[in-house]
């Protein structure tokens, strides 16, 4: 049975039918004409920064660009103006940068450790524990601004730096002991006895065990928790001072505090650059991203 | 000798459940221990309270004399092999084995050459470098027992090591584990849910159900003088034949009548056991009951019944009939004549027998 399948296979691929292939081709069409629609905004954005003012206020808005020009990301990034201040996206590119590495770095780690101790060093009330944590994910951000807000006055160190990394690990961390525990749980509790057995202690056995197979899922967290905080602006906008602002609460800043002449260019590749660290993250580390979410499902 | 393994009066309960009731074992240094009973029966946790993996609600653990209650697993002395073999995934076999002996501090010169040692007597050397997920059963099965076999331990502990693997490398690995017992002369306790595997491997059993010992006893104890109806039916395969019987005084010995489909009791003479109860559950293993003609003994009695199945399993033809209102299986010599439908006469070995008190389960005789 199984000889004569191979035979006959590939004469019924030629013989598909016609309604078939209109059918695949219609599809493929459908999804370009979707793709086109969400890029159309990026290209819209792209184009327009690479345009001259007066070409903007003349030409289309779909137009390409008839003189290409980085004037307005150079601006974008150094020159324009927040308010008084007029040092463009750079300072506060960097704020986000000292923000979010630190902020995703502990979160992970922080929920790594908790994942571990929810999955495989169950004590009374994990599961209650873990409830708790998960319904830390669902409470919204509003809800947090004032009590956090006096935490962190209580703390001395509101509108610091530190003070907004601390706000992004707590609030990141129920999200990353989720990812983590629904990881860990799936790796056998035989494993944690036989290194126990062994010798090894909580932290060995973390290091040396769990820590190695964890790649996929520590993907996972950064490339979510990353976005998470870079794109975040009501935390940003509630916990910083003049200067240690993020990036998305400066491009708020840039576009709307403009007097006189909306410089349309300038606005769409300071957008561009705000937005391009998440974009690399996802091109870089997407596919390991894709990996890790179904990783656990098709363990060995 | 004094004792490798001392269990007194341990307790272990989660919560309000009592998973272990009063558990008392002893082995001596050399002695392969199996924990044998159905699902839920509490030998794996058991197994886990040895290692120090589950802590105990009351009694003792002593290995190698010295009290090991309280003892975190690492200081036991122990080395335990598990179900899944619990092998470190991204490790390689090598790794995985010199693993204990990295977090104990060992000098790396001291770790190659146990390596060297354990990976030759395994013959897993060709597999130092893979990791877990390239092997096979049968190979991580080894890498497992090498863990293990690095660390010189006083008590070697097994939990069901043999379970996840099929049926014919099962065997070869039984024959394995027996050889390598016998060539270390090490201690072991072994856990498992299959009465083969215990009665092969085996110098000491522990029947277990419902976190109660059953009977501890070698395996010739075990099957031959099962203490209860419940051993009884566990060990051997197939089971014991377990028939619900009247008896009656005679003169020398005890007639016993057991109920039969054909309307007319089988009568059968015990000559040497005496003061039964009206009602008894005698016990007697398929081996125990033979054609006539090819059993005799001082206390062999032949009946004739009638055969409702025949079931030929090459060395041996099993034949099933009805009595007492039980399914009674015999095993017979693989020539036999015997077909379905047809009476035959069957030799019963009365020296074999086990007598049974029908409400306690208790063993009488």
């Amino acid at each position: 049975m199984t000889d004569q399948a191979f035979p006959t296979a590939p004469r019924r691929s030629r013989n598909v039918p016609l309604s078939k292939i209109a059918l695949r081709w219609g599809l493929y069409l459908i999804l370009c004409v979707f793709a086109l629609y969400y890029l159309m905004p990026l290209f819209v954005m792209l184009t327009t920064s690479l345009k001259s003012i007066e070409e903007i206020r003349s030409g289309s808005l779909v137009a390409l660009p008839r003189d290409i020009t980085f004037d307005a990301w150079a601006t974008a990034w150094s020159g324009a103006c927040t308010g008084i201040q007029c040092e463009g996206l750079r300072p506060y590119f960097w704020n986000s940068v000292l923000i979010a590495v630190p902020a995703v770095i502990l979160s992970t780690g922080i929920g790594a450790l908790n994942g571990y101790v929810v999955a495989q060093w169950r004590f009374r009330g994990a599961n209650l524990f873990f409830s708790l944590m998960l319904f830390g994910c669902f409470i919204p951000f509003q809800v947090v601004l004032l009590p956090m807000a006096r935490v962190l006055g209580l703390m001395g160190i509101a509108g610091t730096i530190p003070g907004l990394i601390f706000v992004h690990v707590i609030y990141g961390i129920g999200f990353t002991t989720l990812f983590f525990r629904n990881y860990y749980v799936s790796i056998p509790s035989e494993l944690v006895k036989a290194a126990k057995v062994d010798g090894a202690g909580f932290f060995r056995i973390l290091w040396s065990i769990f820590l190695p197979l964890s790649l996929p899922i520590i993907v996972v967290t950064v490339i979510w928790q990353f976005t998470q905080i870079w794109n975040d602006f009501l935390f940003g906008v509630s916990f910083s001072q003049a200067g240690t602002q993020p990036v998305t609460v400066a491009l708020n800043n840039i576009v709307n505090s403009t007097t006189g002449i909306k410089e349309y260019n300038v606005d769409m590749a300071a957008a561009i650059i705000a937005a391009l660290p998440t974009l690399l993250v996802y091109v870089v580390a997407g596919k390991y991203f894709i990996r890790g979410l179904t990783a656990g499902s098709v363990k060995g | 000798m004094a004792p490798i393994l001392d269990i007194k009066n341990l307790y272990k309960s989660y919560g309000a459940t009592e998973i272990l009731k009063d558990i008392n074992v002893a082995i001596e240094p050399g002695d392969f221990l199996v924990l044998v009973g159905p699902s839920g029966c509490g030998k794996s946790t058991l197994l886990n309270c040895i290692a120090g993996l589950e802590p105990i609600s009351g009694g003792s653990i002593d290995i190698g004399g010295q009290d090991m209650t309280d003892v975190s697993p690492k200081d036991r002395n122990i080395a335990m092999v598990f179900q899944s073999y619990a092998l470190y995934p991204t490790m390689t076999v090598a790794k995985n084995i010199t693993f204990g002996m990295k977090v104990r501090g060992v000098d790396q010169a001291t770790q190659a050459a146990k390596l060297a040692e354990v990976s030759a007597q395994l013959q897993i050397e060709p597999l130092l470098n893979r990791r877990p997920g390239q092997l096979s059963g049968g190979q991580r099965q080894r890498v497992a027992m090498g863990r293990a076999l690095v660390r010189d331990p006083k008590l070697f502990l097994f939990d069901e090591p043999l379970s996840n693997l099929d049926a014919k490398l099962r065997v070869e690995m039984r024959t394995e584990i027996k050889k390598l017992h016998q060539n270390l002369g090490a201690s072991m306790v072994y856990v498992t849910h299959d009465q083969i595997e215990a009665m092969t491997l085996a110098t000491k059993i522990v029947v277990m159900k419902d976190g109660i010992i059953q009977q501890i006893g070698t395996p010739s104890e075990i099957y031959n003088h099962p203490e209860n109806l419940f051993v009884a039916d566990f060990m051997g395969s197939p089971a014991m034949n377990l028939i619900p019987a009247r008896t009656q005084k005679k003169d020398g010995g005890t007639q016993i009548e057991i109920a039969s489909a054909t309307g007319k009791p089988l009568l059968l003479t015990d000559t040497t056991h005496r003061n039964l109860p009206d009602d008894v559950i005698i016990g007697l293993r398929p081996e125990d009951i033979a054609e006539a003609g090819y059993r005799s003994g001082q206390n062999v009695q032949t009946a004739h019944c009638m055969i409702d199945v025949v079931e030929p399993a090459g060395a041996d033809t099993f034949v099933v009939s009805h009595l007492g209102g039980k399914e009674v299986t015999a095993r017979l010599h693989a020539e036999t004549t015997a077909c379905a439908g047809q009476p035959l006469e069957f030799a019963f070995d009365l020296g074999k027998v086990s007598y049974f008190e029908p409400n306690t389960g208790e063993r009488l005789n």
